[in-house]
């Protein structure tokens, strides 16, 4: 039951993800990437990881793609970039990086199957997580942390509206 | 008086500096009083001193100035030598030297460069006074190197024109070869015997060597490559012609009177080491009487006058040189300052017909000059008789001792010798009978001032009275008290004395009478053909050009772009060729970064996986 | 015991990334290449937790927070990028913005 279900996920996952490289509209490609994110989060559930299973839902397809949702508001994404993505998705440029990228998947492919059998579905919760993570993992949150601020601050720099003006100095 | 010594050089010296400094800005009436002042006062300076000097038959007299450089066992001084061979040559160079300065005074006043003349010709005198009063071979080799620098910057005083400037760089070049060979000689010697000082570096040679072994003999040779080099002998004689181009008594005073006989002086100067190599002192008397031959042979076919009366100087002192080889030191010497006088003179009335007759050399464009020009006509007459070594002028005696004492050695070089004084006849007689008899081909602008008549005066007498100068030379040359009685010889005496007049006999009967046309001759192909070498110098130029000149313009052709340095060219060019390469790898394109490193970790991967 | 094998697990995980490594290096938009990015990350993140389901170890689920950290600043300021660049050029290509070529 649990492998079915696996399977049935899985087959989302691949499909949710093939579907969003290959769409033209941004907004589609989104959708489809939040329906990949929450087939993941099933998988993280069937795994036994209930906690990350809802932080992925929570933060990766709630607040994080919110926050692509408002970007690609702001860009004004239109019929016009659609059909310069038309152009831009020719077989000619894709199919060079897809067989790179398959063959590394083939390598990683021989280095998963060549580790051997194993089973999963040990179940762990969110109790053994939060004392992990606040024993010996505190300084790992602390940089966690630390790296959230600077890309707080990063994303409030980068999106003042004045670095407009150096622009225009320099041109 | 004779600690003044050092003022001799020093005053010429001081000369060049007051007109290197000053220059043109000095007035024109101060500039020579300045050059031949300075020289003058040297001359009065050494006629003091040689008066004293040779009064009271004194012992070689050493003047320590102080010390030039000192490292380790090497120690050069600064001091001078002076004995009766130095005092000769003194006399020689501040006394003609000063008088053509005189001359020049006026010769040179209408030229520009009348304060740059000036200057060079004291740096000039300056070194060869150095050269001659060197107590130590380093110092000699400094002004060995100091009258060659002044030679090269009066042959080409008139650098505007190109050819000036390459007739200086052929004197300079070809007398730099022979001075690379001096000095490794010198080098020689300093390694063998520890010493720069010439009069133990003589008495160490004669201790320790035995004669006719490697050591002398490659050190006489290599410092006879010097000499031969300095003095235009056979090989190294085809730049003497050329530099002609300088001014006239800059041709009198370097390249007859002075600077061309230092070879001579070397040799006479270090000739113990020279009597310890038989076969290179053999080597000089044959050079000597090859190249006597081969420059009077082209001194035939000349037309121009200065390049005749340059050719009669390589020949001169291919005598000088045949004297020394037959060990008649003192009797080359003598030649040397009696050939200074005439030669000097020669050139100096050469040089007054070519400034009162419109700059013109050919002498077949001359003609008739004996009216217009009588004191120049006397001093040519004069000067010839004693180079041709006519009885009671002063190349008689120098020359006839020479040949007697060749005569002793061997009846071949004797020969030679007076097919020379023969072939020196004919040619003297030559310029003598063209230029000044027959019909004048053009008027004389102008006749010599007193400034250059007086040194014309002057060396008229000293031409002809010069050989009463008695020299004291036998206590410098102690090993030849047998040459001196050889005048029992009446034969050869007779000989000798008559080849000049045959010469000049036949001079006359081809240029004077007319009574043999040179015409007929010269319908001749074969005559013309001879003509041609002989006007050619032999054809040592042409055979400079095949043997050394081409095959170092292809050399440098074929390495126009420097084989040696491509090597760094080539550093240069690879580490531009990997920057273009890794600059075009930098496309700014951030997908391409992505996929190269995907590619990356495929081999990465496939290297784990593999090893 | 649940069943689900260690391999099968892994294997998906390396399928979503090289499809998200796919989609960076093919799609010339820059949100594609940043959402492309993200489907990376978390195929990443799915191998940790398998990971830590074989083990039974709560390490696998930190590291997914971690991760999980790691892609919201990356967004924050990679959006914040994207926003910048539209602004300058315009555009919103890749290729195009390549003023960093040597």
């Amino acid at each position: 039951m649990m492998l079915f279900l696996f399977y049935i996920t899985s087959a989302v996952a691949v499909f949710a993800t093939v579907m969003m490289i290959t769409r033209l509209n941004a907004v589609h490609g989104l959708l489809y990437l939040i329906l990949s994110l929450l087939a993941a989060g099933v998988l993280f559930f069937l795994l036994g990881a209930h906690f990350a299973a809802v932080l992925e839902v929570i933060i990766y397809a709630g607040a994080i793609m919110v926050l692509f949702v408002f970007v690609i508001m702001m860009l004004n994404q239109g019929q016009k970039t659609t059909d310069q993505e038309r152009i831009w998705l020719q077989p000619t440029i894709w199919i060079g990086p897809s067989v790179l990228a398959v063959i590394l998947f083939a390598e990683m492919l021989i280095v998963i199957v060549s580790g051997g059998n194993a089973e999963t579905g040990q179940i762990v919760d969110s109790k053994q997580v939060a004392i992990a993570l606040y024993g010996p993992y505190l300084l790992a949150v602390e940089l966690a942390s630390m790296l959230l601020l600077a890309g707080l601050v990063g994303a409030y720099h980068l999106g003042k509206p004045m670095l407009k003006k150096t622009l225009g100095k320099r041109a | 008086m004779i600690e003044l010594l050092g003022w001799v050089p020093f005053l010429p010296f001081l000369g060049f500096l007051i007109l290197a400094i000053a220059g043109e800005r000095l007035s024109r009436r101060l500039i020579p009083w300045i050059g031949a002042g300075s020289v003058g006062i040297s001359a009065l300076l050494t006629a003091l001193i040689g008066a004293q000097f040779l009064k009271g038959a004194m012992p070689p007299y050493r003047l320590a100035l102080g010390s030039w450089m000192a490292v380790d066992n090497l120690s050069v001084p600064f001091g001078f030598y002076l004995d009766p061979l130095s005092m000769t040559m003194l006399f020689v160079v501040t006394g003609v030297g000063f008088l053509i300065h005189v001359y020049s005074a006026e010769f040179m006043e209408s030229d520009p460069g009348y304060a740059r003349f000036f200057a060079y010709m004291n740096l000039f005198v300056s070194a060869m006074l150095v050269l001659v009063l060197a107590d130590n071979l380093v110092l000699l080799y400094l002004g060995w190197e100091g009258v060659g620098l002044g030679s090269y910057l009066l042959i080409g005083f008139w650098y505007e024109d190109p050819n000036n400037g390459y007739a200086a760089r052929k004197a300079f070049v070809m007398t730099r070869a022979g001075d690379t060979s001096m000095a490794i000689g010198l080098f020689l010697l300093f390694t063998q015997l520890h010493t720069f000082d010439i009069q133990s570096v003589m008495t160490q040679a004669t201790n320790l060597w035995t004669p006719g072994t490697v050591l002398p003999v490659a050190a006489a040779a290599l410092l006879l490559g010097g000499a031969v080099g300095k003095s235009a002998q056979l090989p190294l004689q085809s730049w003497l012609p050329d530099a002609m181009a300088g001014p006239t008594p800059v041709s009198a005073l370097i390249h007859a009177a002075t600077m061309v006989t230092a070879g001579v002086y070397l040799i006479a100067r270090t000739h113990a080491l020279f009597m310890l190599a038989p076969s290179v002192q053999f080597a000089v008397a044959v050079i000597g009487a090859v190249t006597l031959l081969m420059a009077g042979c082209s001194a035939l076919a000349q037309t121009d006058i200065k390049r005749i009366l340059a050719y009669s100087t390589i020949s001169q002192i291919g005598y000088m040189f045949l004297a020394l080889g037959v060990g008649a030191w003192s009797a080359a010497i003598f030649h040397l300052l009696t050939h200074a006088f005439f030669k000097a003179l020669l050139f100096l009335a050469a040089g007054a017909v070519i400034l009162c007759f419109h700059h013109e050399h050919n002498i077949f464009r001359m003609g008739g000059l004996r009216k217009s020009m009588p004191l120049a006509f006397l001093s040519f007459m004069i000067g010839s008789a004693a180079l041709s070594g006519l009885p009671f002028t002063s190349g008689y005696y120098s020359k006839h001792e020479i040949l007697l004492a060749a005569f002793e050695v061997s009846p071949v070089l004797w020969t030679a010798g007076c097919l020379g004084a023969l072939i020196t006849g004919i040619y003297s007689f030559r310029l003598v009978f063209v230029a000044f008899f027959g019909p004048q081909h053009a008027q004389v602008e102008k006749s010599p001032g007193w400034r250059m008549s007086a040194p014309l005066l002057l060396l008229c007498i000293l031409a002809l009275a010069g050989a009463m100068l008695e020299i004291p030379l036998a206590s410098v040359f102690s090993a030849l008290a047998a040459d001196e009685n050889l005048h029992e010889l009446n034969t050869v005496s007779a000989i000798t004395v008559a080849a000049p007049f045959i010469g000049v006999l036949i001079a006359g009967l081809f240029y004077l009478t007319g009574a043999f046309s040179t015409q007929r001759l010269e319908s001749l192909v074969w005559i013309r053909q001879i003509q041609r070498f002989f006007f050619s110098g032999w054809g040592m130029d042409a055979f400079y050009n095949i043997l050394l000149v081409r095959p170092f313009k292809t050399i440098a052709r074929l390495n126009k772009n420097d084989a040696v340095d491509s090597i760094y060219s080539a550093t240069a060019f690879l580490s531009l060729m990997f920057h273009r390469l890794f600059s075009s790898l930098q496309t700014g394109q951030v997908r391409w970064y992505a996929s190269s490193m995907v590619l990356g970790t495929i081999v990465i991967i496939a290297i784990g996986w593999l090893s | 015991m649940n069943g689900i094998p260690l391999e099968l697990g892994l294997v998906l995980s390396a399928v979503l990334f090289v499809l998200g490594l796919i989609g960076v290096m093919v799609r010339r938009n820059l949100i594609m290449i940043l959402m492309s990015l993200e489907v990376m990350l978390n195929a990443t993140g799915l191998a940790f937790i398998v990971a830590g389901s074989r083990w039974g170890q709560a390490d696998g689920q930190i590291m997914f927070l971690l991760i999980l950290t790691l892609a919201a600043a990356e967004v924050g300021v990679g959006l914040g990028l994207a926003l910048q660049i539209f602004h300058r050029f315009q555009t919103l290509d890749a290729d195009s913005v390549n003023e960093m070529q040597g």
